[in-house]
């Protein structure tokens, strides 16, 4: 008779690697049988004991299924899994200027699906006809030129596995008081996805670069004409005009037709409705890289252009409403990632930061992209600090929070970075705490 | 003339490759030259030396009542904040210890952004429907409720960039290329 993964405990006399049941990486590197039971968490967590009904035939195996359809959708019991709306009380007169966040503590692997991906919109999402749609480019240039939609289809295209952060992400950071909710409610302005189009330098080589143009102006054409100043250096490098998002065109929340996709740094700058780059000598400084995005720091000072987001990590099981169903074993997974290249290790404490074990990174490990970690783990059931510290190739380590605010202080509002610190309660209850 | 070079050796063969690479991700150039009219259309953007700044003129006194007919519902009638942001005075409250302000008056560091910002987006429930005279008024009055000018000063393509924000040199470039 098979076992329960209840029942499953091939590493009962493991050697923890580090404080409150911590077990080593390597075990999800071997082991047939410990990975049947990690693979089925979501089956330990609602084990029930075997019932009548599990015992009858099912009625969907005694009648055809249903056909086929044109484009499809989750399963109707993955309702609960959506984007986090909050509608502003005071959202007169434009309600779509703000955002809603992506459910992070309830997705697998690092592809965030399309229509999860946050959205941060300054008036709207505007309803494009690409047939209209048209991209200038113009400024510092030999040859101002326009680009329809047909013509940049027929470019040479990337594509490239890429997360964008908004930089206010994780801005309850800064509270005094630590936010009450999910991980999707505190650091859901992130997401990450495949994006495919065309390299940036194609189309500004093409107008023909003037050597005074150092910056470049991108601009949307939503209802707050959107815009951000980017350095000719990012423009000329791994800067892309996006197409599409995980296979197919862009979501008009994200940008439909076309967005400015600037791996690794501020969302805000991955300017969305593309249709004017103007090349310019110097920043254009603009509303949103001035009064904001610009970090406010404890002398008064105002540091301006921090454009990579930082290195960062979140574990999103287990997390705040993603409670543990009693001691036992559980695999703590989360994201690991940073604007400045590939992550390079993540270590979990279980102790409040005294011991530390390495993480296991799933592949792929991508540039700028989200990166899947996990760690087996054998709870006792006693209360316990749980957090995550990412290290990027660059060695950049994610600070704690009182790192952080000794630092930047906290005013700032944007780029923050801290730890997240989990308190597991006996009860098996997961709070957002400060550490 | 291909099949003979690489039978030469392999550095030629090596060579061969490379430059063929180059060649094959050489892009189409399938953008059409950009009409005058187009570039004058959709260029509003407006740098700190005020380059594009159109013509027309007007003052605080001018701008109260647009200020109040556009403006005021959302950000209150003195620039104090209401369903949306708070745009005036707060100077000096940056590192306050109870309450910080950012507003226009105490934190934007140009005043030329504050036409391109109000030209681009404002209202937010009629962008682009002010006309360039209605939005130097705006503007001057939001500038007065800041004290950063005065009631009957004139503002102007001229006047806007010489304006100078009270934290205009408190912003740290923390960008540097490579």
């Amino acid at each position: 008779m098979a076992k329960t993964p209840n029942e499953v405990t091939p590493f009962a006399d493991a050697e923890p690697v580090a404080a409150n049941g911590l077990l080593h990486r390597r075990m999800f590197l071997s082991g047939g049988a410990f990975f049947a039971g990690a693979a089925s968490l979501s089956g330990l967590l609602s084990a029930q004991p075997a019932s009548a009904q599990m015992a009858t035939v099912p009625d969907w195996r005694k009648e055809p299924g249903k056909s086929f359809t044109p484009y499809g959708v989750p399963s109707k019991f993955e309702e609960p899994v959506q984007r986090l709306v909050t509608v502003r009380a005071n959202s007169y007169p434009s309600p779509g200027a703000g955002s809603s966040r992506t459910p992070l503590h309830l997705l697998e692997g690092i592809i965030t699906p399309s229509g999860l991906h946050f959205e941060r919109s300054h008036s709207g999402v505007p309803d494009i006809d690409p047939d209209r749609h048209r991209l200038l480019i113009h400024g510092l240039v030999r040859q101002p030129l326009v680009f329809d939609l047909e013509s940049l289809m027929r470019y040479p295209r990337v594509s490239a596995i890429h997360f964008i952060e908004c930089a206010g992400n994780s801005g309850g950071g800064w509270a005094v008081q630590p936010p009450v909710g999910f991980v999707g409610t505190m650091h859901g302005l992130l997401s990450c996805s495949e994006w495919t189009g065309v390299p940036l330098h194609y189309l500004l080589e093409e107008a023909g670069i003037d050597p005074k143009a150092k910056w470049i102006l991108a601009e949307g054409i939503d209802a707050s004409g959107m815009s951000r100043s980017v350095p000719i250096e990012k423009a000329l490098g791994d800067a892309m005009v996006a197409l599409f998002q995980n296979g197919e065109r862009i979501r008009p929340e994200q940008g439909y037709p076309m967005r400015l996709l600037l791996p690794g740094w501020e969302g805000n700058m991955n300017v969305k409705w593309l249709h004017r780059i103007k090349l310019t000598e110097g920043p254009t400084y603009t509303k949103d890289e001035t009064s904001k995005y610009t970090e406010l720091m404890p002398d008064g000072k105002s540091m301006q252009f921090t454009f990579p987001m930082e290195v960062k990590s979140v574990i999103t099981r287990p997390s705040e409403g993603v409670n543990m169903q009693g001691p036992g074993f559980y695999e703590i997974s989360g994201f690991a990632w940073s604007g400045n290249g590939k992550i390079k290790r993540v270590d979990i404490s279980a102790d409040g930061g005294a011991s530390w074990a390495e993480a296991a990174l799933q592949e792929p490990i991508a540039s700028r992209a989200l990166t899947r970690f996990r760690l087996p783990w054998q709870w006792d059931g006693k209360e316990v600090i749980l957090q995550s510290r990412a290290t990027d190739e660059t060695g950049a380590v994610q600070p704690t929070r009182a790192e952080l605010i000794g630092t930047k202080g906290v005013k700032n509002a944007y780029h923050y970075n801290g730890i997240t610190t989990w308190e597991i309660r006996q009860s098996g209850l997961v709070k957002n705490v400060w550490a | 003339m291909f099949g003979h070079k690489v039978l030469l050796g392999g550095m030629t063969a090596v060579a061969l490759v490379v430059a063929g690479a180059a060649l094959a991700i050489d892009p189409p150039k399938l953008g059409t030259p950009a009409p005058e009219m187009l570039i004058r259309l959709f260029d509003i953007s407006i740098p700190p030396d005020g380059t594009g700044l159109p013509a027309g003129q007007a003052t605080a006194k001018q701008g109260e009542a647009v200020f109040m007919a556009r403006c005021a519902a959302c950000h209150g009638e003195r620039g104090e904040g209401a369903t949306n942001d708070r745009i005036a005075s707060g100077i000096g409250t940056l590192q306050d210890e109870v309450q910080t302000f950012k507003t226009v008056g105490s934190y934007w560091p140009y005043a030329t952004t504050l036409f391109d910002y109000v030209r681009r987006a404002m209202p937010y429930n009629a962008p682009l429907s002010l006309t360039d005279e209605e939005v130097y008024a705006a503007i001057a009055y939001v500038l007065f409720l800041s004290r950063i000018v005065g009631e009957t000063d004139v503002i102007d393509a001229k006047s806007l960039p010489a304006v100078k924000m009270p934290n205009r040199d408190a912003f740290i470039n923390a960008y540097t290329p490579g």
